[in-house]
């Protein structure tokens, strides 16, 4: 980061440690990854919607520039023209702050993100506890909305979405905890370090041991993210739109950003825990010839794929299901797998660290 | 046992893992989707479109007035007013049809008997104003010139089955 830095301290004519550099260089270091995280998001919709197109049967947004890849831009610019409507009875400032919350609890998670060895804006030594702190603050987000808009719907979507985040987020945390018991540290660089010179980038541990608890991760990540199978607090046919039913152009977008944002984190987060970040499947040396950001962005997109498979192959769950689902099912086999990993690393005395 | 299959089942996400395998299948099919603009699917000869008032090959037109369309019409979107032409012919002085009220429903077109009232193959029709979808006769004449191939051969081909 420091060589990085440097190179922005000579466009601006200033040494490192001045303090005036510090701020521009961590401002450019933030740009070099919001910005590309906001393409990708518009990308990303894209994707979404020629996946779930493709599988029924249809080719999905084709018109707009080449392969309708420029589809997102063009919704981007007609929402961006229309007008911004505010409901009389709603409470202005907190429902305007919602869709920014929304977007900034998105975007804030990718600061810790390795996109190789060292390449993060910030290489906290607790990186996974601030991303799960983060994915947890996004909650704030669609509560605030659905209370702000004074609406029965939006209220409704939004003590939905509070009660599956917060259910689903336990299991998560479960997950998280064999993860880092496995690894014996909360640095997101040493999670993906500890993954190398194994098969599939993943320990032995990791792919075969913790591979039930790769499933509930993804399953839970569907739940916080507001995906299909869990996409109670939008349910069309319910609720309208959920939280999001008083908002309209940009307010709304932003949700938008902010929801796809948070789902390429979380695919992402799937890619650094599990399959090895920026490591090649295999240990092989050839492999490494491909830069490692090209086997990230590979793994997001395998992942992202499996979020937009499942959005278009399950039914949305009912809500009661949702609930046994996460406290009845996830809960217990989550923390049995806590229990056993510990047990094994202990017996076996293969404590990291 | 049965408590065991299912049990299996469950952990192992069986029944799941069968239905994204189902999907994925389709991800790979060839895509039914039509171009729309530029292509288009195909329309039967009985198709109901827009409206069109014919003429006979000597361009004289075919409606008599006899004003069966109007009196069958069940959305009462048709209007014709009649008069006596100088040549002693009864023809019509007004002949409208209020697209918006219009239903489809082609009873017209079995009314008429003289073929001089159809609906036509074409669907592509969409005004920007309201007004534009008044149909007058001039209009419906218009639409009869312009699309006179197509009702022929439409007509034709529906003739043995009526």
């Amino acid at each position: 980061m420091g060589k990085y830095l440097d190179i922005v301290a000579g466009w601006f004519g200033y040494r490192y440690d001045d303090w005036a550099l510090l701020t521009f260089g961590t401002i450019a270091n933030v740009l070099v990854v919001a910005l590309p995280v906001l393409l990708a998001v518009a990308m990303i919709v894209w994707v979404d919607r020629k996946v779930w197109a493709a599988i029924q049967i249809r080719k999905g947004p084709n018109i707009v520039g080449p392969f309708g890849l420029m589809q997102s831009f063009a919704d981007g610019l007609k929402v961006f023209l229309k007008e911004t409507i505010i409901p009389a009875g709603a409470n202005k400032f907190l429902f305007l702050l919602a869709p920014a919350l929304s977007l900034i609890f998105g975007l804030v998670g990718w600061a810790v993100f390795p996109f190789g060895e060292g390449v993060v804006i910030s290489d906290l030594n607790v990186g996974i506890l601030y991303l799960f702190a983060v994915s947890s603050l996004a909650v704030y987000g669609i509560i605030i909305a659905g209370w702000a808009s004074n609406s029965r719907y939006a209220f409704l979507g939004a003590m939905r979405s509070a009660a599956q985040m917060v259910s689903y987020e336990v299991s998560i945390g479960f997950v998280l905890v064999c993860v880092l018991m496995c690894v014996g540290s909360l640095n997101l660089t040493d999670v993906v370090l500890a993954q190398k010179n194994v098969m599939f980038g993943v320990n032995g541990y990791f792919f075969s041991g913790l591979f039930p608890m790769f499933v509930i991760f993804f399953v839970s990540a569907l739940a916080e993210t507001n995906r299909t199978p869990f996409d109670l607090p939008e349910a069309e046919e319910e609720i309208v739109a959920g939280f999001q039913i008083e908002y309209s152009s940009m307010s709304m977008a932003l949700f938008y950003l902010g929801e796809y944002a948070n789902i390429i984190l979380m695919c992402g987060m799937m890619s650094l825990l599990f399959f090895g970040g920026w490591l090649p499947p295999f240990d092989w040396e050839p492999l490494y010839m491909v830069p490692g950001i090209i086997w990230l962005f590979g793994k997001i997109f395998f992942f992202f794929f499996c979020f937009a498979w499942v959005k278009a192959s399950v039914p949305r769950y009912r809500y009661d299901q949702l609930m046994r689902l996460g406290w009845k099912v996830f809960l217990p086999v989550s923390l049995l797998w806590v229990v056993l990993t510990s047990g094994y690393l202990v017996l076996f005395d293969k404590l990291p660290g | 046992m049965a408590f065991l299959d299912h049990a299996a089942r469950t952990i192992f996400l069986t029944e799941f893992v069968k239905g994204m395998g189902l999907t994925l299948k389709y991800f790979f099919k060839k895509k039914v989707t039509i171009n729309y603009p530029h292509e288009k699917g195909p329309l039967s000869p009985r198709f109901r479109g827009e409206h069109a008032l014919r003429r006979y090959e000597n361009g004289e037109e075919r409606c008599i007035a006899c004003k069966l369309c109007e009196a069958i019409c069940p959305a009462q979107a048709i209007t014709i007013e009649a008069d006596i032409r100088d040549d002693g012919t009864r023809r019509t002085t007004r002949y409208d049809i209020d697209m918006t009220k219009c239903i489809y429903c082609g009873y017209c077109q079995e009314a008429c008997p003289v073929e001089a009232i159809v609906e036509g193959p074409n669907f592509e029709y969409a005004t920007e104003t309201r007004e534009e979808l008044l149909y007058d006769k001039d209009k419906l004449l218009d639409n009869g010139d312009r699309w006179e191939r197509q009702l022929a051969l439409n007509i034709e081909l529906d003739a043995p089955y009526r």
